[in-house]
């Protein structure tokens, strides 16, 4: 067995969960048995293969160039007017769990 | 007016006419819903004064004599993963249950620039993460077909209203097969284009590099007429393609004999169901019948699709899903001793299930130790998947499968097994990892009278070849 309950709270404390005993439990049993499915990837030799992050980046990108220059194809020139502004702040702030009109308000910071 | 048999051209030609006007369409519809989508449960939201709005000034148009745009007047609906301004957008879950996006996805603003009447939105699995519906945090979508059985996901609800005449076209996403899989267990026509083909500006995103956008409808030429309508370049996606789009229903007319299909004997091994393999191998000797030449490729690490799939998907969902904190939108946690508390329980309380395992297992994969066993290993297999295509291209135009192995299955057959569930999308996961353009259309049904999907493949941005053999096959089927 790969994952533990031990390794389930440290993921869960990554990726900003808590989960109860019982989700940390089902999680072991279902994570191991994605995980032993996965596994099967080790069948495969790629060692000399390059690994693909983005299906856009077979088109478009100009090999002949370097860095960045690679990409100008999805660069465009900044927005100043038009089609999207930064929003009026009573919008951004409009579906805030809680604000004080001026600001997101959230629990305190520092514990202690 | 039969709702149920409505296509675009009808609909808008009886607007036009003035033999039914755009806003008594969408009274039609509204009551339509009202009395079928409790059976059914399509829609999440209903956006009245929005569809009401652009009734009025296409009912304006039709009365001043003017033309109407390619969607004048008709009903449609939007999986409500796509943002619409001032219209409650939840992707499926509590934790997004209240929120009122300030802007219009692309998308839809494309719709509605093109005189389509925004009826609401559409049921779904969980930030789109499912095979069956039963993810939603709000109920699960039954299949019109029968009801003790699932409609597929995840955008059962667009494909079930399409379905069941509660909208003329909807907008679905598809990630792992999210709109060819329930198309094709709701016997309606579903389109994944090519990735960058459709711009992912105001989708809420599940994985990135795999989410599209694209229609589910009742003929492939509506299909057609909304890929038409939805695609191009646009500013707010840089990773939508500066690529023409064809005149997509132009191009439905071109003859199909002469076109090499592929078939790969990879997608009819273990775990077909054999109602299924019998109607896609009947669809396909019609195809020859129709003049196609019939070629063997092979795809052969299409094994590897899923497990490579549950690792790249869930990598971007763990990081997307990030942004889901309960500060700036959506559920925040109450009596939360400090922001690190608030934080964990807003989230705890927020997600579901299914996507708290999906950002475990994401986070699992990206987590020190694992991101080169896992996380790196599946980008480089995701390269042997695209370059099995790239292969087989070189060889055919277009490539048959089923849609999906089986006809769809009951509500709660598959929920406490997620590895079951997840190969649900065994044939479909293929052609998001390597970006190319999928259509799932119906083709025949199991002694029980389910739908089965055949699903045609095609080359990066070529959906016009895939579309034409589509529109070759239905017309040549239509009873």
């Amino acid at each position: 067995m790969k994952v533990t309950e031990q390794s389930v709270v440290y993921v869960a404390d990554l990726a900003n969960l808590e989960l109860t005993d019982e989700e940390r439990g089902r999680m072991v049993r279902d994570l191991n048995s994605i995980l032993d499915y996965i596994d099967r990837l080790n069948e495969l030799d790629t060692s000399n293969v390059a690994p693909m992050a983005q299906t856009s980046d077979r088109y478009g990108v100009d090999e002949s160039k370097q860095g960045t220059e690679r990409f100008a194809y999805a660069s465009r020139d900044d927005i100043r007017e038009g089609l999207r502004k930064s929003l009026p702040h009573e919008e951004a702030l409009a579906n805030a769990p809680e604000s004080d009109g001026t600001f997101f308000k959230v629990p305190k910071v520092i514990e202690r | 007016m039969d709702l149920d048999s409505l296509t675009i051209d009808s609909t808008r030609t009886a607007v036009a006419e003035r033999k039914t006007t755009a806003t008594a369409l969408a009274e039609a519809f509204y009551d339509k819903i009202q009395k079928d989508d409790p059976q059914i449960g399509a829609y999440l939201i209903l956006s009245k004064n929005r569809a009401m709005e652009t009734a009025g000034r296409i009912d304006r148009l039709a009365a001043e004599g003017n033309d109407l745009p390619p969607l004048g007047g008709v009903p449609v609906a939007i999986k409500d993963v796509m943002v619409t301004r001032g219209v409650r957008s939840t992707a499926g879950s509590k934790i997004l249950g209240n929120y009122i996006p300030p802007y219009d996805c692309t998308a839809v603003a494309r719709m509605e620039a093109a005189g389509a009447i925004v009826l609401g939105k559409l049921n779904c699995d969980e930030f789109a993460m499912g095979s069956s519906n039963e993810n939603s945090a709000f109920h699960p979508v039954r299949n019109p077909r029968d009801t003790s059985r699932v409609p597929g996901g995840s955008s059962g609800g667009s494909a079930a209203a399409v379905a069941a005449g509660m909208a003329v076209v909807a907008l679905g996403s598809d990630t792992g097969g999210s709109i060819r899989q329930p198309a094709s267990f709701c016997g309606v026509v579903g389109l994944m284009p090519t990735y960058g083909r459709v711009s992912r500006y105001g989708l809420i995103a599940f994985a990135s590099s795999l989410d599209h956008i694209g229609p589910l409808a009742r003929t492939v030429k509506d299909a057609a007429i909304v890929l038409r309508t939805i695609a191009g370049r646009d500013p707010m996606d840089s990773t939508s393609a500066d690529v023409p789009v064809p005149n997509y229903v132009a191009e439905l007319e071109k003859p199909i004999r002469g076109l090499k299909i592929g078939v790969a004997k990879e997608y009819f091994g273990e775990g077909l169901d054999s109602e299924v393999r019998n109607a896609v191998e009947t669809a396909i000797e019609k195809l020859r019948s129709l003049g196609c030449e019939i070629v063997p490729v092979s795809l052969p690490h299409t094994e590897y699709a899923i497990p490579t799939y549950y690792i790249v998907a869930t990598a971007e969902a763990s990081s997307n899903l990030a942004r889901f904190d309960g500060v700036r939108y959506g559920y925040r946690a109450r009596n939360a001793r400090a922001l690190s508390d608030m934080y964990r329980r807003s989230r705890d309380e927020g997600f579901g299930a299914e996507v708290k395992r999906r950002i475990m297992l994401g986070t699992y994969a990206l987590s020190a130790g694992y991101y080169d066993a896992y996380y790196l290993k599946a980008q480089k297999v995701r390269t042997l998947l695209t370059r099995d295509f790239d292969e087989a291209f070189k060889k055919v135009d277009a490539i048959v499968t089923p849609t999906s192995p089986t006809a769809a299955f009951k509500l709660g057959e598959k929920v406490n097994d997620p590895l079951a569930m997840y190969l649900a999308d065994i044939y479909t996961v293929t052609a998001d990892l390597a970006g190319i353009p999928g259509i799932s259309i119906p083709c025949g049904e199991t002694h029980e009278k389910l739908p089965i999907g055949l699903q045609i493949l095609g080359r990066h941005f070529d959906e016009a070849t895939i579309l034409r053999v589509a529109h070759a096959y239905e017309q040549a089927t239509a009873s």
